[in-house]
């Protein structure tokens, strides 16, 4: 059904690939639901979690989603490996490989790092995040989310909020909602957004009311305090006034609006509690829908022959 | 060598019909009934037994569908099959479970649903109707209820159409070599 052994960004990804993603995890959320939650369908198979950054939500969803499929889930976060003690990332990847794991989902602070591993290694490889490059299975969870709310994705428009720049979770979901036929605009200061992101096929802009009015999905990105080695704007007040989306702003927002944020959530800098909170909020069935899109790519890159 | 049709769709509805009143005969009545039919064709069978039930006993028995692809013992051995519809209607705890299938070979596909079935629940018992018995059974399974023993070799294949799925309604034999569909 997934002609590949790894899945390392969208932007490899064809619209056909991503249906079948989306449909399979849509099978998979009935699984959650069961007083028993879990299928026998990978047993004897082995993920590695392999996090050089912190993730509570990324890694603690795929672990569940590999135990609810029956496989080993194993995590490995780098304050606690060899990683510490010199070992260089293809020896641990070789090192880890020779434990005969059959998936290894990684997490890396550069671009690229997933991908070079699925070069060394015959097992399956899932970029968990890599730098500011690509993070796919949030966006195909954030697709699959608004797909489920309002039955479409074609035709819609999808404004993303905030650090762009620095943003993996922004790069996937604007390849993935183009690709699925909607229309992505992206919104922050001019700082924060790459010079050239419009040839991924997204439009621009700095000012965030006009883009509210005209949005059918508003995904809110988290300010990345950590990532931030520069000012890119004067204060955290004056960011949250002018691009934290308050209930003040989504008034002029169309009826049935939807908002996202791939989380952990700021309140009161990108996004306020009653946003956060409101009805018209899915961040919590995002995380529900993160265990079900991940349990579909373990299925489709596990669950067949291996030629 | 050309298909052999061995039921047309009067003789699935016929077949359908003693089934539904052996079901009704078997537990006197239609109390604590569920039926669950394996995607695709057994799940339309199973709606069909449905309708059948409730034209001899006018009660509508809970009906869905159970699928057994996560359960399976190929998995890994082929490639990634699709997943299918899973609808169990209510609690099977207790119940008696009808599982419908079209066509009843080697076994496998039902151990694997019958598994399914357990991660749902206790069901007092399980009963198996099938519209075709072709034999070569690979597990002690057996079922309950037959439509028709067509006696084959393993090198023919057995499909069931059905107008909801395939537009037609017959059961043909054919001499899987010749079969050029995948």
């Amino acid at each position: 059904m997934l002609d590949r052994k790894d899945i390392l960004g969208i932007e490899e990804l064809g619209r056909d690939e991503i249906e079948t993603i989306l449909s399979t995890a849509a099978s998979f959320k009935e699984v959650s639901t069961r007083e028993i939650k879990k299928v026998p369908t990978l047993r004897g198979k082995t993920v590695i979690n392999l996090f050089y950054e912190p993730s509570t939500r990324t890694r603690t969803s795929f672990e569940i989603a590999a135990k609810r499929m029956s496989a080993d889930a194993i995590n490995i976060s780098v304050s606690a490996s060899s990683i510490k003690k010199g070992e260089t990332l293809k020896d641990t990847a070789l090192n880890l490989e020779a434990m005969a794991p059959d998936c290894i989902v990684v997490r890396h602070g550069s671009a690229g790092t997933p991908r070079m591993l699925a070069g060394y290694l015959d097992c399956s490889v899932i970029n968990a995040g890599d730098g500011a490059h690509e993070h796919p299975s949030q966006a195909l969870l954030d697709i699959f989310t608004v797909k489920e709310r309002l039955g479409r994705i074609e035709g819609l428009h999808v404004v993303i909020v905030g650090d762009i720049a620095h943003s993996r979770v922004a790069r996937s979901n604007i390849h993935g909602f183009t690709k699925m036929g909607a229309r992505v605009t992206v919104c922050g200061p001019p700082t924060m957004i790459p010079p050239g992101i419009e040839s991924l096929g997204c439009s621009v802009t700095h000012e965030m009311e006009g883009a509210v009015e005209d949005a059918d999905v508003i995904m809110m990105l988290r300010i990345q305090l950590e990532r931030q080695t520069k000012a890119l704007f004067p204060s955290i007040r004056e960011y949250s006034r002018l691009y934290g989306l308050d209930a003040g702003k989504l008034k002029r927002a169309k009826e049935g609006v939807i908002i996202l944020h791939p989380g952990p959530i700021n309140r009161g800098v990108e996004i306020s509690p009653e946003v956060a909170d409101g009805p018209w909020s899915l961040i919590l069935d995002q995380v529900t829908n993160g265990v079900a899109v991940r349990m579909a790519l373990f299925y489709l890159l596990l669950g067949g022959a291996r030629e | 060598m050309k298909p052999r049709v061995v039921m047309d769709g009067k003789g699935i509805e016929r077949a359908l019909a003693r089934i539904a009143h052996e079901i009704l005969e078997r537990n006197k009545g239609t109390e604590d009934l569920v039926i669950l039919g394996i995607p695709t064709r057994g799940y339309h069978l199973a709606i069909r037994l449905q309708r059948k039930i409730e034209e001899i006993e006018g009660v509508r028995v809970p009906t869905g569908s159970v699928d057994a692809t996560l359960y399976r013992d190929d998995i890994g051995l082929k490639e990634t099959q699709p997943l299918k519809k899973m609808e169990i209607p209510i609690s099977i705890d207790g119940k008696v479970v009808v599982m419908v299938d079209d066509v009843l070979y080697t076994g496998r596909t039902i151990r694997a649903a019958m598994n399914a079935l357990m991660d749902f629940g206790r069901a007092f018992c399980i009963q198996l109707a099938v519209l075709v018995d072709r034999g070569h059974r690979e597990l002690p399974i057996k079922a309950d209820y037959v439509g028709k023993n067509i006696p084959t070799s393993r090198r023919e294949g057995v499909k069931v159409h059905l107008e909801e799925v395939d537009g037609t309604n017959e059961v043909i034999v054919i001499q899987e070599d010749e079969d050029a569909s995948p």
